[in-house]
């Protein structure tokens, strides 16, 4: 069942939510320890929480649009006094004192969450390899990543363990497992949805977003978390667009842009579902043909070393002094380097090298700097494409799922597997990557569409076209 | 863009306050370069006259009303944390 139909069901009375989170407690109970999508499950919590929405229908009263709703978050979502690890062994015991903007959200809508999602190690990933409590695994072929880093919040929905989940997306975060997984995943405009509450990675790349097995589940979902939050400084101070309403108004005299550049290294079966996407767009009356986008290209690059020199910065917090983890030293630097050792993984301890070397002394020019100027680039030429188009196609990975291990030992290998989602983070768009169709391999294939900032109501519109279609 | 050495990455990893083994520096050397080499496009770009861009949004200090609000719980806060004496942080010594 879809989201809109639990809620739908749950505000009229016809389910209640108690069985409808019990439905999905089956499923976790059932695949989740050969899955393991969650860093932990909260049956009895979320029991307490369906009958609660319960004993409201039961008053008359309206729970709200996710009435009975099993949701998963991110276990970089801060949820109070449960634990939040952001798969880190330096969180180890950290239970937060307060909720995430989004939780608090969710819960006000009625939500039911079920649990919290595991992750590459802060969202450093794009497999969930690297999380200190082992990997996911993808619900369509275990043998292979569920994508990164919100790997087990599309786990999750692929697997039925939750009608919906909240990922963070950094460099496609959300997207890229979403395809991995075959569901629908949204990055939202930087700044429509509070990051109040998250653990911060890159703060000027960092959005939370939904993932859901429909377009209109995402919709409904961003809808409910999306909206100005006082705190969170870079929260857009005006009202969400509305979604709901629009996702049926189709494509017809929409233009649209395939963006040449992020069609070279991408897999044969993964470009031909791109053009017979690009087909059903054109088949439902949008003009679709290939826009240049130079400044894509050179995005990866400027990703790399734009998000690990704020990690190197945002992570200077786990020092052993407030919370989590600490190693004993014989003087404070001492135990600093000691519990930072012993704390972070491989993946985060490259991620802070590479950051820091990039902002060190002789370098600060030559590779942050630098890279701040290609944004602009970026960010320029995505201007030039949409003073021609409403929106643009993209694939959103340039392969299926792989196997697990195949990456682990290639940082720039795994690197590049985001090259087609990065370009919005810098820029601050948004974009949404939809299931369409399977590639030679049998395994999902997303294919991607791209919006400018706050336009989400346009991008849902074409995304609904292609789920209708390709379905 | 000289390559980076071994000598680069321990200074690094002594500014990041990061403990790391010989192993470590090894492999992170190596790594490390692989990826400042893919990085050598961004780094040659001729961006004569392009202004950087810090963040997608046009920043500008948001200020909330000077009226006293709820804050965090001390003793919740302070329950996080690996060692406290007198409700503060407790560490080791500092000079």
């Amino acid at each position: 069942m879809t989201a809109l139909e639990i809620a739908r069901d749950v505000r009229g009375g016809a389910r209640s939510a108690r069985e409808v989170v019990e439905e999905h407690l089956a499923a976790i109970a059932f695949r989740e320890g050969e899955l393991h999508a969650f860093n932990l499950v909260l049956a009895d919590e979320a029991r307490a929480r369906a009958d609660e929405v319960d004993r409201r229908v039961a008053a008359g009263e309206d729970p709200g649009p996710l009435a009975g709703v099993p949701v998963a978050v991110k276990d970089n979502l801060c949820t109070r006094a449960v634990p939040t690890t952001c798969s880190s062994r330096i969180l180890d015991g950290w239970r937060p004192p307060y909720d995430a903007t989004v939780v608090t959200r969710l819960r006000e809508a009625g939500a039911v969450l079920v649990g919290k999602t595991n992750m590459d190690e802060f969202a450093m990933g794009s497999s969930t390899e690297n999380s200190a409590f082992g990997p996911t695994r993808n619900p369509r072929d275990p043998s292979r990543v569920p994508g990164g880093s919100s790997g087990g919040s599309a786990a999750a929905v692929a697997a039925g363990f939750a009608a919906v989940a909240l990922g963070s997306d950094t460099g496609g975060s959300i997207r890229q497992p979403a395809a991995l997984c075959g569901v629908v995943g949204l990055k939202p405009t930087y700044g429509l949805v509070s990051r109040y509450g998250l653990v911060a990675f890159a703060s000027s790349l960092d959005q939370i977003g939904p993932l859901g097995a429909t377009v209109a589940d995402a919709a409904l979902a961003l809808e409910v978390i999306a909206g100005h939050d006082p705190a969170d400084s870079t929260s857009i101070p005006q009202p969400p667009p509305a979604l709901a309403g629009v996702l049926s108004d189709g494509v017809d005299g929409l233009r649209i842009g395939i963006v040449r550049e992020l069609m070279g290294g991408i897999d044969a079966d993964v470009a031909a579902r791109v053009a017979a996407a690009a087909a059903a767009l054109e088949a439902a009356g949008a003009k679709v043909d290939e826009a240049s986008v130079p400044a894509l290209g050179l995005g990866l690059s400027a990703y790399y070393l734009i998000a690990t020199a704020e990690a190197s910065s945002n992570l200077a917090r786990y020092d052993g002094v407030r919370y989590g983890l600490r190693v004993d030293g014989e003087d404070i630097t001492a135990m600093y380097g000691a519990t930072r050792a012993a704390g972070f993984g491989a993946e985060v301890k490259r991620r802070i090298m590479l950051g820091t070397y990039a902002l060190s002394a002789g370098y600060y020019d030559a590779y942050y700097g630098q890279a701040q100027r290609v944004r602009t680039l970026v960010i320029r030429d995505f201007e030039a494409a949409y003073a021609s188009y409403d929106l643009l196609l993209t694939p959103t990975t340039p392969s299926t799922a792989f196997l697990l291990g195949a990456k682990t030992d290639d940082p720039l290998a795994m690197y590049l597997s985001d090259v087609c989602t990065i370009p919005s983070n810098l820029a601050g768009h948004p974009a949404v990557s939809v299931p369409y169709g399977t590639g030679d391999d049998g395994l999902p294939v997303g294919v991607q569409l791209l919006a400018p900032a706050l336009g989400e109501a346009t991008m849902l519109r074409a995304a609904a076209v292609l789920e209708a279609a390709g379905s | 863009m000289a390559g980076i050495s071994r000598e680069d990455v321990v200074h690094v990893a002594r500014l990041a306050r990061l403990d790391v083994t010989d192993d470590e520096v090894d492999r992170f050397t190596e790594q490390l370069a692989a990826v400042l080499e893919h990085a050598a496009d961004v780094a040659a770009l001729d961006t004569t006259g392009v202004p950087p861009t810090a963040h997608p949004l046009p920043l500008v200090n948001v200020l909330r009303e000077d009226v006293p609000g709820p804050s965090l719980d001390r003793d919740e806060v302070l329950s996080m944390a690996p060692a406290v004496e007198d409700g503060q942080f407790r560490v080791p010594r500092i000079l």
